[in-house]
């Protein structure tokens, strides 16, 4: 259902896209998903951070990406292992359940080169990008993660990312690009490591980000809606007793089931918005 | 002539009523038959299926001739419409009738923001709620909605007539010029310059011509529970006082 509404916007143009699916999860067992140049031979990869106690880890690899799964345990250590062994390999995000990939080109082809048709989960978040304040980069294509199982798309442009960049790098926290959804990413992380749950991060961004947006956030239990105070990005919600959906415009909903009996709602502009999966 | 436009021709030279399935079609060869369509057409109701939340369609009409559209309809729905009657049995995203001059255009459902924007003329009805910026920057166009209406609504309105059953968010009619505004229940804020009046008979008139020709039974709604708001007048011209008002 997401490649499809992915593919819906397909008709918007070619820059780049991604999503995070939040699939099965093992105890005690973290997925850290990796992203590298195409051809990579992550098994080789794989193979180096097999430890006697463990084997080698499970390797899922999905054509640039790749997803690892190690003991929670051993997770700081594999980061730092990549880190310092690995500086090809990218991690694009971690989580007991949560996988990311992104890409760039049109909609309709990395939903394709991924397989994303055939994944399963209990809930995911796609983006397609248009590029506005910084350049069309796979680094720079959405979701972005901001901590375990949390990820992050935008809409809009923030004026103040520079200023804030700089005082969340003093913070220590680290970016990778330009683009200033990546500090909203880092915005939320820094918060959330203060100790402030998602919710609160969100609120409090409401004072902090300066500019337009609207944003999703994903959870490891569902995700979350927020939009500026001048709400100048759209936004659509359709719910039905079987699912609740997002999408920026009534267009990227017409393909899911039912739709023509769901309610649809524009979330109301600064209000955060939480919609969590039965346990 | 390219297909489209042969198809258009044809459209229009046959059939009194013409249906257009946008599963099959696309919305420019509709819109291509639709600005073929004249006062002289035969095609007098022209039915469009599946619209499934795509933009545009029925953008652009110069002729007298009804739209009915059986779904929910994406940006700009009936934008710059003259003449024509379009009905949209669904919700419509952003822009609905925007830059109207003339004609109606009814939404069964809610409107996305922007709704009725910079319109000249005609009339626009919504059956449900219309978000932020209703009518904005509004020229001329009577606006009717049945519900409620979001934050910024009939900002910089010129002339014509905004009519809201429901309630109305933050800054309501901020910079407002000459547009009249009559909501019946509360709001939320008021905009800059703009003040609540009384509401005099001659207003009630116009709320109930305006509610005659959106064709809601005469007598089904208390005009009396309107209040109506417009321009204070005092930003007309620049004021160094008002200077934080700008």
């Amino acid at each position: 259902m997401l490649a499809s509404m992915l593919c819906v916007m397909t008709g918007r143009g070619p820059d780049s896209a991604g999503f995070a699916v939040y699939g099965s999860g093992a105890q005690d067992k973290v997925k850290l998903s990796l992203r590298a140049a195409k051809g990579y031979d992550f098994n080789a990869l794989a193979a180096g951070l097999s430890i006697p106690a463990d084997g080698m880890p499970a390797l899922t690899q999905r054509a640039t990406h790749a997803i690892v799964e190690v003991p929670a345990a051993r997770e700081a250590a594999v980061r730092a292992f990549l880190a310092a062994q690995h500086p090809e390999v990218t991690v694009v995000g971690t989580g007991a359940r949560m996988e990311i990939f992104k890409e760039v080109g049109l909609p309709a082809t990395v939903a394709d080169t991924f397989g994303l048709a055939r994944m399963s989960g209990t809930h995911g978040i796609g983006h397609t990008r248009m590029a506005t304040e910084s350049a069309v980069t796979t680094a720079g294509a959405h979701p972005f993660s901001t901590g375990a199982d949390q990820c992050l798309v935008h809409n809009g442009s923030l004026s103040n990312h520079n200023a804030l960049r700089r005082a969340l790098t003093r913070e220590g926290i680290s970016f990778e690009t330009e683009n200033d959804s990546e500090v909203a990413a880092g915005y939320l992380t820094w918060r959330l490591k203060q100790g402030a749950s998602l919710g609160e991060a969100l609120e409090a961004g409401l004072k902090d980000l300066d500019g337009f947006y609207t944003f999703v956030v994903g959870t490891e239990n569902g995700f979350g809606v927020l939009r500026d105070p001048v709400a100048c990005k759209p936004a659509v919600m359709a719910e039905t007793d079987r699912y609740v959906a997002f999408g920026s415009e009534y267009r990227a909903l017409v393909d899911l089931p039912g739709i023509e009996t769901a309610r649809v709602f524009e979330p109301e502009p600064a209000t955060v918005y939480f919609w969590e999966r039965a346990q | 002539m390219s297909p489209a436009a042969l198809n258009a021709t044809a459209l229009n030279a046959i059939a009194p009523e013409v249906t257009f399935d946008l599963a099959t079609s696309s919305v420019r060869e509709l819109n291509a038959a639709l600005h073929q369509a004249s006062d002289g057409s035969n095609a007098r109701l022209w039915r469009v299926l599946n619209p499934e939340g795509r933009h545009a369609i029925a953008a652009g009409v110069d002729a007298p001739i009804s739209i009915e559209i059986e779904g929910n309809v994406g940006y700009y729905c009936a934008g710059m419409n003259q003449a024509a009657s379009v009905i949209i049995r669904g919700n419509a995203g952003q822009g609905v009738a925007e830059n109207m001059m003339s004609g109606f255009v009814h939404v069964c459902g809610d409107a996305s923001q922007s709704a009725g924007a910079t319109a000249h003329g005609g009339l626009l009805v919504i059956d449900g709620n219309a978000s932020a910026r209703c009518g904005i920057s509004m020229k001329g166009v009577d606006i009717v909605v049945k519900g409620s209406v979001g934050h910024m609504s009939a900002f910089m309105g010129q002339s014509g007539a905004l009519i809201v059953f429901g309630e109305a968010g933050e800054a309501l009619g901020d910079s407002l010029y000459e547009a009249k505004l009559f909501v019946r229940g509360g709001v939320k804020s008021l905009g800059a310059d703009c003040i609540e009046k009384e509401l005099r008979d001659e207003h009630k008139a116009l709320i109930a011509a305006k509610l005659e020709a959106a064709g809601i039974a005469p007598g089904s709604v208390d005009l009396s529970e309107f209040k109506r708001y417009g321009s204070a007048r005092k930003l007309y011209n620049f004021h160094v006082d008002n200077a934080d008002a700008y």
